[in-house]
């Protein structure tokens, strides 16, 4: 049981480059905190920082308020699991489990280690694999293994290096559910590092988004989803991801190379001060094919034709792709923000999100409504969210933070109502219930989408 | 799966491959088992199968030549292997793993010595073990051995470090080990197979050297077996010594096959197998 206090960490590489950059983060007792970024961003190099395997540069760290720059791995009594779980080859599942326990000499004896190890093993479902070496074990075994070692003993907080990246997506879902079942169930600080927005979404109570060594925002999932700080957090968070859509601000309408779309009155407040273009931040579910819109509702939106250049019908919902003529003005900024999620270039079109019995397909042109209450306007240069509202995504983060607690204490009680003596045993199916909402979508094949603005964490 | 005109192909190479390489040995064996007046028969094989040869260097008028040397090459290829398999162990991993200035300096000076012809350097170096009183002793064979057996099993042993994943030891960090403690309880045993493959080679590269045991000893006090079997003699001048020589020969064969044989199972590569995603 650990808060970890980072104070201004920066990582400096000997050629001057900072690979972490003055990041300083909150992480309280039993939270569950996703780093999450585009490859390069340092998040692992920060996640090594924190377990000790990084020096840092400057700043400090602190576990429980001591600071702990200068102690070694072996001595901030943090466990963590590698992205290649990073298994001893020599040693059977059990001695793998049992290793970091057999190194504290003489604090445990061989029947406490034995008790421990299988206690761990149960959780995990890993007895009948116990005396088989990890080379025969298949890649999800090998994880749990790796999870194992690492919940074996009574660490001050878990680390996770992107450890699911290397399962295939069937595998990572049930993974992803049973992470955070333990970390739910065991109530221990955990800081979990990905490229995987659905992991990042599902799992964290709290996300992190870092570019470039630097922290954007730190919020709940549903905070960054509905109310992201800049360009930047928009169109990471999200898949498919934001739609950018520059736009003219003339009298009360924005012109935009899809069609004049009425200023919102929320938004219309916050113009102030706005470039005469802008960006809008669209995202594919703030459309729908005119069709199926509630009669109550239209008068929110906008309606406008658009032609489709072609549709993805995934059985449970439909996406429309809407190509458009790009302002030259803004298309280096765009581009510039796709090299920094890791794309090549901003497509110039628009990704609309219909009811699955919708009938527009490619080549057609229909009608399709937008819900513009919800659309953010983004100033294209400095990237910055005109339209966020602070409080609103603080009481959403607030609201998370609460959820969370209730969460444990439920998952505690349940366990304690089980009254069985291997508490860690009986919890595996008395707190299946907790996270069953993510389990539904864990085991499609596809990592369904935009499912984090809705997953009640 | 190969088709069978690649098997038929692959066993033809094979035996082809096989009988060159066993053939001489062969030959060597069956001379070994010729009496005296026999070895210029002409045959193969010898008209009749006898031990006089290996009675020679093991009980008779050889023995003081050959049980001596021996033990001498035993000793000194064995001394020699050990010292370089440490030495070796500690400096590769130091090199895989650690960045340090010199890390190249120190790998080229390993490659260009494991160059350097040895002929050239035997008659300096006869003249400062005289000097110095290590000329016709262990020590003074066990030295320059070592810089046979030193460079190739640094290059061989930074090769097979740089192949254990690094996260291994840091697993192993994080878990509460010290440095040396994830060296030797993660990282030794993974090397082990590289370890015995490079002691197996350095035995040999011991074992087999010519030059230095001849130019750097006088006495059986340290002649390996090598040159001893140089100073082989007949019964009388005028008898070959070619039946006693092979005898030998095929004896000091033997310590190196079953060397291999013994450590055939620890030679396995891939036991990282395993360690990181498959």
């Amino acid at each position: 049981m650990a808060a970890i206090t980072m104070e201004h960490l920066v990582k400096k590489y000997d050629d001057g480059f900072p690979a972490v950059n003055d990041i300083s983060i909150d992480i309280a007792d039993g939270e569950f905190l996703i780093l999450v970024g585009p490859s390069g961003c340092g998040k692992s190099t920060l996640l090594r920082m924190v377990v000790g395997l990084e020096d840092i540069t400057s700043g400090d760290l602190k576990i429980n308020g001591e600071r702990v720059n200068d102690r070694q791995p072996r001595d901030r009594n943090l466990s963590m699991v590698f992205q290649n779980y990073a298994l001893y080859p020599h040693l059977s599942v059990y001695e793998n489990i049992a290793f970091p326990l057999r190194l504290a000499k003489g604090q445990f004896s061989n029947d406490e280690i034995d008790r421990k190890v299988r206690e761990a093993a149960e959780t995990l479902d890993l007895n009948e694999h116990l005396e088989r070496k990890p080379a025969n074990l298949s890649g999800g075994q090998r994880q749990r293994v790796a999870m194992g070692r690492a919940i074996v003993r009574d660490a001050d907080a878990f680390l996770f290096d992107e450890p699911l990246s290397n399962l295939d997506a069937k595998l990572r879902g049930q993974m992803r559910t049973e992470i955070a079942q333990l970390q739910r169930r065991m109530g221990i600080t955990s800081l979990y590092v990905t490229h995987d927005q659905t992991e990042a979404m599902t799992l964290g109570d709290r996300v992190a988004v870092l570019k470039r060594g630097q922290l954007q925002q730190i919020a709940s999932p549903r905070e960054l989803y509905e109310q992201p700080v800049n360009l930047f957090v928009a169109g990471f968070i999200g898949a498919p991801s934001m739609n950018f859509i520059p736009a003219r601000i003339s009298g009360g309408v924005f012109q935009t190379p899809i069609g004049d779309i009425e200023v919102p009155e929320r938004v219309q407040a916050k113009l102030s001060g706005a470039p005469e273009l802008v960006l809008l931040g669209l995202r594919p579910e703030h459309f729908e094919d005119a069709k199926f819109v509630d009669e109550a509702k239209v008068g929110h939106g906008t309606m406008f034709d658009a032609e489709f250049t072609h549709t993805e019908w995934l059985g449970n919902q439909q996406y429309g792709y809407i190509q458009y003529e790009q302002d030259q003005t803004v298309q280096h900024k765009l581009n510039e923000l796709a090299q920094e999620l890791d794309a090549d270039e901003m497509p110039a079109q628009v990704i609309v999100s219909l009811d699955a019995s919708s009938r527009i397909r490619g080549g057609s042109t229909a009608k399709i409504w937008l819900d513009s209450r919800r659309m953010h306007v983004f100033n294209p240069e400095t990237g910055e969210n005109l339209t966020r509202d602070a409080e609103a995504g603080a009481e959403l983060t607030r609201e998370a933070n609460e959820e969370r607690k209730s969460e444990i204490e439920r998952a505690r009680q349940r366990d304690a109502s089980r009254g069985g003596q291997n508490a860690h045993a009986g919890a595996g199916t008395a707190t299946a219930g907790v996270a069953v909402h993510r389990g539904g979508d864990a085991v499609t094949g596809r990592e369904s989408t935009g499912q984090g603005g809705s997953t009640a964490l | 799966m190969l088709s069978t005109k690649q098997k038929i192909g692959w066993t033809v190479i094979s035996v082809l491959v096989l009988v060159y390489a066993l053939f001489p040995v062969l030959s060597i064996l069956m001379t070994s088992f010729k009496a005296p007046s026999d070895l210029t028969s002409g045959k193969f094989l010898p008209s009749k199968f006898v031990g006089e040869n290996y009675e020679q260097i093991f009980v008779g008028d050889a023995k003081d030549l050959f049980l001596p040397a021996l033990r001498n090459s035993i000793g000194i290829s064995l001394i020699a292997t050990f010292i370089a398999v440490v030495l070796a162990t500690l400096c590769a991993y130091a090199i895989a793993r650690l960045d340090f200035p010199g890390k190249k300096l120190v790998l080229t000076t390993a490659l260009m010595v494991s160059m350097f012809p040895v002929i050239s350097i035997v008659t300096p170096l006869f003249n400062l073990w005289r000097q110095i009183g290590l000329y016709d002793t262990w020590l003074g064979l066990i030295i320059p051995y070592l810089s046979l057996t030193l460079p190739i099993s640094i290059w061989t042993l930074t090769a097979f470090f740089q192949q254990i994943p690094w996260d291994l030891e840091r697993a192993a960090q994080v878990d509460g080990a010290t440095t040396w403690q994830a060296f030797r309880k993660v990282i030794v045993p993974l090397a082990m197979p590289g370890v015995f493959t490079t002691a197996i080679i350095a035995f040999f590269i011991a074992w087999n050297d010519f030059v230095y045991g001849i130019g750097l000893t006088s006495t059986s006090a340290a002649r390996p077996v090598p040159a001893a079997l140089a100073f082989f003699t007949g019964a009388s001048q005028f008898e070959d010594p070619a039946g006693a020589i092979s005898a030998a020969a095929i004896i000091v064969t033997i310590p190196v096959v079953l060397l291999v044989l013994a450590f055939q199972r620890q030679i396995v590569s891939g036991l990282t197998q395993g360690a990181v995603k498959g």
